[in-house]
């Protein structure tokens, strides 16, 4: 049918531009979750691709100098020096203890040259398996009915 | 208190799994005595749900730190008004709230539809019935909000809790979750009609006619909740963005996208009989979304600012969506008979076409929001790395997407019915067509290259003739005819179609919206470090740091720095952004100072203090006020079409009365 076809064909357009906008230069947007350890698996690939690290922050090591940010991230007791050079102030939540993501990319000198950092939401809706969300430590054992 | 509030969950429990049952069997039974107790029984879980949550919250109100919710979300210092909204700052207190709302709507439609609809109603109260059975499940056994605190045997109380951060204790974040809860749990109502209408093998739209106005409502809710959302980001975040296609941002705006596109192709199904496959299978995928967008927000699956640790409760939401989902697919593919289209599309240029499109594009940016989403997942599962895609992604399909939907707001509501001629499309668009390429031009004369902005803007204009005039001609004919003045007729013509006139007043929000938006691509940012007397340069202003004070209350300790706004040698007015660390939670905020005009926000940070010397984050944001103005004229515009009109429309339709379920002996 005649009609179907001038429908199928613009569909078939709209549809095709959707996935070359997707996928086109898509490489630019991966950014590769890792964790410390995963890292130091990585070699020399790690220098290469654009990485987002997880981990905490080290209690006092965050250090403002300049325009720039250091600290160290810690997880599992691996350590992780991590320095952010970005315009986006830090968010409110970033401070020592809390769960942070690094984007950026790992340089030869060993340290995370990171261009974003986000920090774990001020909402308290779940906490890793076996910790606390956060504050005082309660009392021994919680009762339930 | 705490045994009752658990007791009561429990029982709601049971009597949820009741009401599911009994209409049911009620129903195939035929014994109406059981389907009303069925509906009591919607009731009672509405009342235990109710003395449920009033215990947890008179628990917060009062500072009762023997509960572990409460400790965890309240403390001491917390005005009363966040102390009550702490009632859903965390996962076990939320989920009861979402259960609470569930339970509310559940009663509405019961009591509201307790003479109409016998015929399908038991299944409708069935499907709510048994969405509730499993939210109840997760509030009684997996994240009982009545946990307490014990030592030993005993249950001991803390002398102060944790308190809701003060990130949160803002009025725009304080309501943001009931609006999207109301949205996320409102879409379960269409939905169970729509199950309820195949389950009884419905031939017409009774469903449609009877949700149209709790759809229109719900998408409302959830509309609001997310500007509000990006409201508090703006204002409160101190990076003065308001959308960074975050997993949980998105999870809301999924279903958002769903609603939309249903609440265009009802329109098909309700005028030309056509799309009702698809009209069933759009508003369970937005319900199906409703829930996978709570999923996400709460199991950690994907890394977001919101969730970074896998939780439980992830599972209990997979298995639910997957037996929810076989169940609709199953009926709807058994129901394919009775959901024949009445009529055809027959041109490309006509009004059908244009929802189909509107449909297409819309579905389209709800599966690339998806994707975008669950690709960390995806791609773990495929290669065994967890990929995330950054913003660019979202944007660079976003943006053609909504311009494309943009220009379908302004064609789409022109065409004709069936076919469009060409005179008519000389008639309606020749005028606003050159009028926007003549905007484009003196744009491009000026200095403006960027070509999404350019587009952006030129269809911005296109949309807002068009729909300019067709409230002018609409306004002007019944001002003659009448011989009122055009303000009156203006009133009468949109009161006379509230859903057509009404649309276009959303449709305008959301031209408004775009033109915020698109001011995003000429944003100005600037880093300084400025001690006193100092001073810098944007944009059009300049700066300058007339002092640094710092100071310190019960709750807070604070710097800030006055900075005097100059243009020229026009004192514009004072800035003073601060920042405060929080005693109680060790917590740092910046509270930015905003100079909002229509033309663009100037916008100051408090990044820090170096020495002397203070980091001061300054931002131009143009066109910004219109995103909110927007959002604004959208819910007035909603809130017009949701009016009943004067006038009733019937639409010329084949009627479809009856399907029969066997088929009449064919003479040879």
């Amino acid at each position: 049918m005649k009609k179907y076809g001038k429908f199928a064909a613009l569909i078939v357009v709209i549809v095709g531009t959707l996935i070359w906008l997707a996928t086109a230069g898509i490489k630019e947007n991966q950014t590769y979750y890792k964790t410390i350890s995963e890292l130091g698996q990585m070699g020399d690939q790690a220098y290469v691709k654009r990485l987002r690290v997880g981990g905490d922050v080290e209690q006092g090591s965050i250090v403002r100098r300049g325009g720039v940010v250091e600290f160290m991230l810690v997880q599992e007791k691996l350590n992780l020096r991590v320095s952010y050079h970005g315009t986006d102030p830090l968010p409110d939540t970033f401070r020592d203890g809390a769960q942070a993501l690094a984007d950026g990319r790992l340089g030869r000198d060993g340290v995370f040259h990171a261009n974003k950092i986000q920090a774990k939401c001020a909402s308290k809706y779940e906490a890793k398996p076996g910790a606390k969300p956060g504050g005082a430590t309660p009392p021994a054992n919680k009762a339930s009915l | 208190m705490e045994n009752i509030g658990a007791l009561a969950i429990l029982l709601a429990f049971c009597l949820a799994i009741y009401a599911t049952i009994g209409s049911v069997a009620g129903k195939l039974k035929r014994n109406p005595f059981l389907i009303l107790s069925a509906e009591r029984a919607v009731y009672a879980v509405w009342c235990l749900i109710t003395l449920a949550s009033a215990i947890l919250v008179t628990g917060l109100l009062t500072s009762d730190f023997r509960f572990s919710y409460v400790w965890q979300h309240s403390n001491r210092a917390m005005p009363l008004g966040y102390k009550f909204t702490a009632w859903w700052g965390g996962q076990e207190g939320s989920l009861l709230f979402w259960s609470w709302l569930l339970a509310c709507y559940a009663a509405v439609v019961v009591f509201t539809n307790r003479r109409k609809h016998r015929d399908f109603m038991p299944y409708v109260i069935a499907v709510l019935a048994s969405i509730q059975t499993f939210f109840l499940i997760l509030n009684a056994f997996v994240v009982n909000p009545f946990r307490m605190l014990a030592l030993g045997n005993a249950i001991t109380a803390m002398p102060d809790g944790n308190g809701l951060n003060p990130l949160l204790q803002y009025p725009a974040m304080a309501i943001h979750p009931p609006m999207l809860y109301l949205g996320y749990v409102g879409f379960a109502v269409p939905f169970a009609f729509a199950i309820g209408s195949l389950i009884t093998r419905q031939p017409g739209d009774g469903w449609i006619h009877t949700t149209r106005r709790w759809t229109m409502v719900t998408w409302l809710f959830q509309g609001c909740g997310i500007m509000l959302g990006s409201a508090w980001a703006y204002h409160v975040l101190g990076w003065g963005g308001y959308w960074g296609w975050d997993p949980v941002e998105n999870a809301s705006l999924l279903p958002w996208l769903g609603g939309t596109a249903f609440l265009h192709s009802v329109m098909m199904q309700e005028k030309k009989g056509m799309m009702k496959v698809w009209n069933i299978v759009l508003v369970s995928a937005t319900f199906f979304l409703c829930i996978l967008g709570t999923f996400l927000t709460r199991s950690g699956v994907v890394q977001s600012v919101h969730a970074f640790a896998q939780s439980p409760i992830g599972r209990y939401f997979v298995i639910f969506m997957a037996i929810g989902i076989a169940g609709t697919i199953y009926l709807i593919l058994d129901r394919l008979t009775y959901l024949k289209s009445e009529s055809q599309l027959e041109a490309v240029v006509s009004r059908e076409s244009s929802f189909l499109f509107n449909n297409l594009v819309l579905l389209a940016s709800c599966f690339a929001v998806l994707w975008g989403t669950l690709f960390p997942v995806i791609s773990e599962a495929v290669s065994g790395e967890k990929i995330s895609l950054d913003r660019e992604w979202f944007e660079r399909l976003m943006i053609p997407i909504g311009l494309f939907l943009l220009f379908l707001t302004g064609v789409g509501p022109l065409f004709a019915w069936r076919r469009t001629s060409t005179e008519s499309l000389q008639k309606n668009f020749m005028w606003p067509g050159i009028v926007s390429v003549v905007l484009v031009i003196a744009l491009l004369a000026a200095g403006i290259h960027h070509p999404y902005a350019l587009i952006s803007f030129g269809f911005c204009l296109f949309v807002a003739i068009t729909i300019s005039i067709e409230f002018y001609r609409g306004s002007k004919a019944l001002a003659a005819k009448n011989q009122w003045n055009f303000a009156r007729a203006t009133v009468e013509l949109t009161h006379r179609n509230t859903r057509r006139y009404g649309g276009y007043l959303v449709h305008m929000g959301i031209v408004l919206m775009f033109i915020g938006f698109t001011g995003s691509a000429f944003n100005k940012t600037k880093v300084d470090e400025l001690k006193t007397g100092d001073s810098t340069q944007i944009g059009t202003y300049q700066l300058t740091v007339k002092d640094i004070r710092q100071g310190e209350n019960d709750n807070y300790i604070w710097q800030n720095a006055v900075v005097e706004v100059k243009r020229g040698t026009d004192i514009l007015g004072i800035l003073k952004p601060e920042g405060r660390m929080y005693k109680a939670s060790r917590q740092p905020t910046h509270e930015v100072a905003v100079r909002q005009r229509l033309n663009e926000d100037l916008y100051l940070n408090f990044a820090g203090i170096n020495g002397e010397r203070i980091i001061l984050q300054s931002y131009i944001f143009p066109l910004v006020s219109w995103i909110w103005i927007g959002t604004l004229t959208l819910v007035f515009g909603t809130l017009v079409a949701l009016v009943p009109s004067k006038v009733k429309r019937e639409y010329a339709r084949t009627q479809v009365v009856g399907i029969t379920r066997k088929h009449a002996p064919v003479e040879k």
